[in-house]
């Protein structure tokens, strides 16, 4: 059956014009049987994550007919989860959640300095908080799958790949196989944790797709990576209490403003996180059995032949994500991929090579994997072919924030970017460390906090950067990219009155001028 | 010929200035009367430009007795105090949300008083030190004194024993901000209330406390009373927080009422009486039911507004003119006051918002003026704002009721224009972290942004502040605001 359906879908000549008019590239194929004019579908989003339910959702409102197709892959451990995707089950959610229940830790030590009073031993229970955590994902998972259906948006739980020109299958969970048509396409399957390739890595080791469901207490931990995700699992982890140490291979957060990323290292390290630079595991090997078992890991030096060994309870892989695209048949369609990266290459309004597929989210080449990017992108995308609307998603300026016990929001350039675009002569970095002031009763980690501020004194010292560490760092730098969406200038933010007292009010205070060189 | 220069001179303002600086008639170039936020930052903004700079700073006692150091009502008896004490009721709360999270703690959990004051006093005296050490280090004069103007140069400072120290300036910058008022017309009022100048010193807690007012100092103390585990009443005459949007100021109150403060709601007190007990007895008319009403409270703190330091000042005496109804100091674009070298700054000028940020940035602003060769002028629109309440409210920019009276509620959608590009006339945001989330904003108004900016700028996720790149749904819409997931 199946392999007779391939063949009958095979031959197809696709003549279809947009809508909008533009005229659509002919997919001539051998034979010139016509593609039947009526599809299933207005639009299949294949992943029913940020981007592809944002585009979904929005399709909806113009009555479009929309399916939906989402389905996790177990991880090697046999972890799955419901509809939303990485962001809601694996990703934002549960980690802002565990990184709020390790602040509550650091709370409730402040708060005897603010006169609270309560047993001395503190413990922290991790089945507790997990099943909080699940609970609340499970309602998430919920309310998407009650809006799809209040829009009317079909929604199959089963894994969809292009079999031919406008078709896709749809494998279920028991492996029952449907076919569907449509006009359009939306890609949108995101990422999953990369894996080491060393002996033991998928039956030893945990990847974040495990860890926020784990039904038992990590213990001891390595985290092997140096992204935000190491940083913020690490993060939390150690605030929850447990043993953690962090394997780096070379440098912090790659990609981000260097400077800020080793203020994150060291205010980890200062808090009980344990690092250890420059090395890779080679091998992991199960010690003992249990939840947690015990690991044992051997590591090699990146700068020598140095070979150390650690026990762990648990070891938890975060060294990168890859796309999820070369299982999902895009060959068949002809829709081009970096062979490198997996990822795919679209134009300004989120189109693959094939004009009648789109793709928004984290596995898009070039740009950021983020949520309120997936989210932005497909809803525009979607206005853009069905409302007759122009509007592109803005990717520059997009801010973001590292959920690391010290958090760190930024938007624009990092220091390094702006001095490689600009050069060091045409910019101007002011900063200033500040202690805020709910730290100043607990006397705690005065003079860590640090914002900075870069500009380009060519376009009259037009705000290019901005950065800040600190408590609450993600609501500090919402207001500040729209300010910069704005054009502001240093001149204006001098002229903003600060909100006394908060610790957003340092931006407006920064006045001490740094160059690039001699970074204090 | 060289009395003819010099009254020659007298005629040309600013270089003049500067020119008999030089010539030591007067022993400073400045005088600022008041070491609170304002006059501090304008004291060491010229004290950056080489000039002879003196503060006089002192604080008249409360009524019940309670003095404080060297900054000013924001460092002792204002912000810091207030936002470390909201501080400590937000902890209370992240206990019980710990819980949640996993964190074992046996409940109740108790807050005592005197721990928490105390630390937030050796907080604010570290302040005072602190500024101290700093006017030290620029070489501003300080003197522990009273002042009062003598004659148009002089002021006559006095200490707590009564010595008198005789001050001459060039130019004079008054900065002695305002005091709680108390309701003289209440009996019992003065003796037996206390108002936010004791509050954040009482060694002892309050205990269970009716808070007189409306304003934020009233909702501020009620709502952290509340959350350290304290019976708080509020006792307000008509609406709350007045002169802020209505609709914000509604959703401040009811949180607070869920949250636990009890409300008596346009009632007003008639007299205090002290009881054998020692506890306070409070009669007062509730003016919808028409019926008069007692309780018991251990203190009543008064929040009914505050009024500028002046009387003490002898202001007459220079024809320092002050608005007849207010009693502040009337000051023109440029911080002037009626007299020309006397200057004002701060809560105690007419016409301008009480807050520290603004008077610290007049103060800096005016100093560079008077020497500093710059003629840049405060700017005060837009000024953003937090009230630190249970649920926290900041606020930038125009009220809706202000924007409908400026513009016409035809023209206005979500507080911004309605025509063409949308410019956002104000923002107002309810939630934790407020003011963090506000400040960037603040940065986007002053550079005129517009709606469509507004929805382009990416949120970051997950926070609260994101919610405001994603606002859409009108009130002319009648839609429901109400979200559901993302």
């Amino acid at each position: 059956m199946k392999f007779y359906l391939v063949r009958f879908l095979c031959p197809f000549l696709v003549l279809r014009a947009h809508k909008e008019g533009k005229p659509q590239k002919l997919l001539e194929m051998n034979g010139h049987t016509p593609v039947p004019h009526a599809y299933d579908y207005d639009l299949i989003v294949i992943g029913g994550g940020s981007g592809g339910l944002a585009a979904a959702k929005e399709a909806a409102r113009y009555e479009k007919k929309v399916m939906v197709l989402d389905f996790v892959t177990p991880t090697p451990l046999g972890n799955s989860w419901g509809l939303g995707g990485t962001c809601v089950n694996v990703g934002c959610i549960p980690k802002k959640l565990m990184h709020q229940a390790a602040l509550l830790g650091q709370a409730l030590q402040d708060s005897r300095k603010y006169g609270w009073q309560f047993t001395e031993e503190v413990k922290h229970n991790w089945m507790t908080m997990t099943e909080s955590v699940q609970n609340y994902i499970g309602s998430l998972n919920w309310g998407y799958r009650v809006a799809l259906r209040e829009k009317n948006v079909t929604y199959e739980n089963a894994y969809g790949e292009f079999v031919g020109p406008h078709t896709v299958k749809a494998t279920n969970k028991r492996g029952v196989e449907k076919l569907y048509t449509a006009e359009r396409f939306l890609i949108a399957t995101g990422e999953r944790p990369r894996y080491l390739d060393i002996p033991g890595d998928k039956e030893y080791c945990i990847s974040s797709d495990d860890l926020f469901s784990l039904p038992y207490c990590p213990g001891k931990t390595l985290v092997v990576g140096a992204s935000y995700v190491a940083l913020e699992c690490a993060g939390f982890l150690a605030g929850l209490g447990l043993d953690v140490t962090v394997m780096v291979r070379s440098i912090l957060l790659r990609g981000f403003d260097q400077d800020i990323a080793n203020k994150i290292g060291e205010y980890m390290e200062e808090h009980g996180i344990n690092f250890i630079r420059e090395f890779v595991p080679i091998k992991v090997e199960q010690i003992e059995e249990g939840t947690p078992g015990r690991l044992r890991v051997t590591a090699k030096s990146t700068k020598g032949n140095q070979i150390i060994e650690g026990e762990y309870n648990t070891v938890l892989l975060a060294i990168g994500r890859d796309a999820c695209t070369r299982k999902i048949g895009l060959d068949k369609v002809g829709v081009k991929i970096n062979e490198k990266t997996g990822k795919i290459p679209v134009n300004d309004e989120e189109q693959t090579n094939v004009p009648y597929i789109y793709a928004v989210g984290d596995i898009l080449q070039d740009k950021l994997e983020l949520t309120p990017v997936a989210i932005q992108a497909g809803r525009l995308l979607v206005q853009r072919l069905y409302g007759g609307a122009t509007s592109k998603c803005d990717y520059v300026n997009v801010p973001t924030t590292v959920f690391t016990p010290l958090e760190y929001g930024a938007c624009g350039y990092s220091e390094e970017a702006a001095v490689e675009k600009f050069g060091e002569e045409n910019i101007e970095v002011y900063h200033s460390n500040f202690w805020p002031l709910e730290w100043t009763v607990p006397s705690r980690d005065n003079n860590k906090c640090y914002a900075k501020i870069i500009c380009n004194i060519q376009d009259n010292e037009r705000v290019i950067g901005f950065h800040v560490l600190g408590p609450n760092a993600g609501e500090v730098t919402q207001g500040f990219a729209a300010a910069i969406k704005c054009g502001i200038t240093k001149e204006q933010l001098d002229n903003t009155i600060g909100i006394h007292p908060v610790c957003a009010e340092v931006s407006s205070a920064i006045q001490i001028l740094c160059f690039s060189s001699s970074i204090i | 010929m060289a009395a003819l220069w010099r009254r020659r001179l007298l005629g040309v303002s600013g270089l003049c200035r500067t020119v008999r600086a030089l010539s030591g008639k007067n022993e400073y170039d400045l005088l600022i009367i008041g070491g609170g936020s304002g006059g501090l930052a304008c004291a060491k903004e010229a004290a950056q430009f080489g000039r002879q700079v003196a503060v006089l700073d002192y604080v008249e006692p409360s009524p019940q007795g309670t003095k404080w150091g060297l900054g000013g009502t924001c460092v002792n008896v204002g912000c810091i105090p207030k936002k470390l004490m909201h501080q400590a009721a937000l902890l209370g709360s992240a206990l019980k949300d710990a819980q949640h999270y996993g964190w074992n703690i046996a409940q109740p959990v108790h807050h005592t008083w005197s721990v928490m004051a105390q630390a937030v006093q050796n907080y604010v005296k570290s302040l005072n030190w602190g500024h101290r050490v700093q006017l030290q280090d620029k070489k501003v004069k300080y003197f522990n004194m009273k002042g009062s103007f003598s004659d148009l140069h002089t002021v006559r400072g006095l200490t707590k024993a009564g010595k008198e120290t005789i001050v001459t300036a060039e130019n004079i910058v008054i900065a002695t901000g305002g005091r709680p008022k108390y309701p003289m017309h209440i009996a019992g009022a003065l003796e037996y209330g206390i108002t936010s100048d004791d509050l954040f010193w009482l060694k002892e807690s309050p205990g269970k406390t009716l808070v007189v007012g409306a304003s934020y100092v009233s909702l501020e103390c009620a709502g952290f009373l509340t959350g350290i585990g304290l019976d708080t009443t509020v006792m307000m005459r008509s609406i709350p927080l007045r002169g802020f949007d209505q609709q914000m100021a509604s959703l401040v109150t009811e949180h607070m009422e869920s949250y636990g403060t009890k409300f008596l709601k346009r009632c007003f007190p008639t007299k205090v009486e002290k009881l054998e007990s020692n506890r306070l007895k409070v009669t007062w008319k509730n003016t919808d039911l028409g019926t008069e009403e007692t309780d018991s409270f251990d203190t009543v703190m008064w929040a009914v507004g505050r009024a500028p330091d002046t009387e003490t000042l002898n202001l007459e005496a220079v024809g320092v003119k002050t608005n007849s109804e207010t009693g502040k100091i009337i000051v023109d674009a440029s911080e002037a006051t009626s007299v020309p070298h006397i200057y004002a700054v701060g809560d105690i000028t007419e016409g301008r918002p009480e807050l520290t940020p603004t008077a610290i940035a007049a103060g800096k602003l005016l100093a560079q003026r008077l020497f500093g060769q710059s003629s840049e002028l405060m700017d005060y629109d837009n000024v953003p704002t937090t009230v630190f309440t249970p649920l926290e409210y900041g606020c930038v920019g125009l009220s809706e009721e202000a924007a409908v009276q400026c513009y016409g509620s035809d023209n206005i959608e979500m507080v911004c224009l309605r025509e063409r590009e949308q410019r956002i006339l104000g923002l107002h945001f309810i939630g934790p972290n407020a003011g963090e989330v506000i400040q960037g904003f603040a940065l986007g108004i002053k550079c005129g942004a517009t709606y469509p900016q507004l929805m382009k700028t990416v949120g970051i996720h997950p926070t609260c502040a994101e919610e405001i790149t994603k606002l859409h749904i009108t009130k002319r819409s009648g839609l429901d605001a109400t979200v559901t997931g993302c």
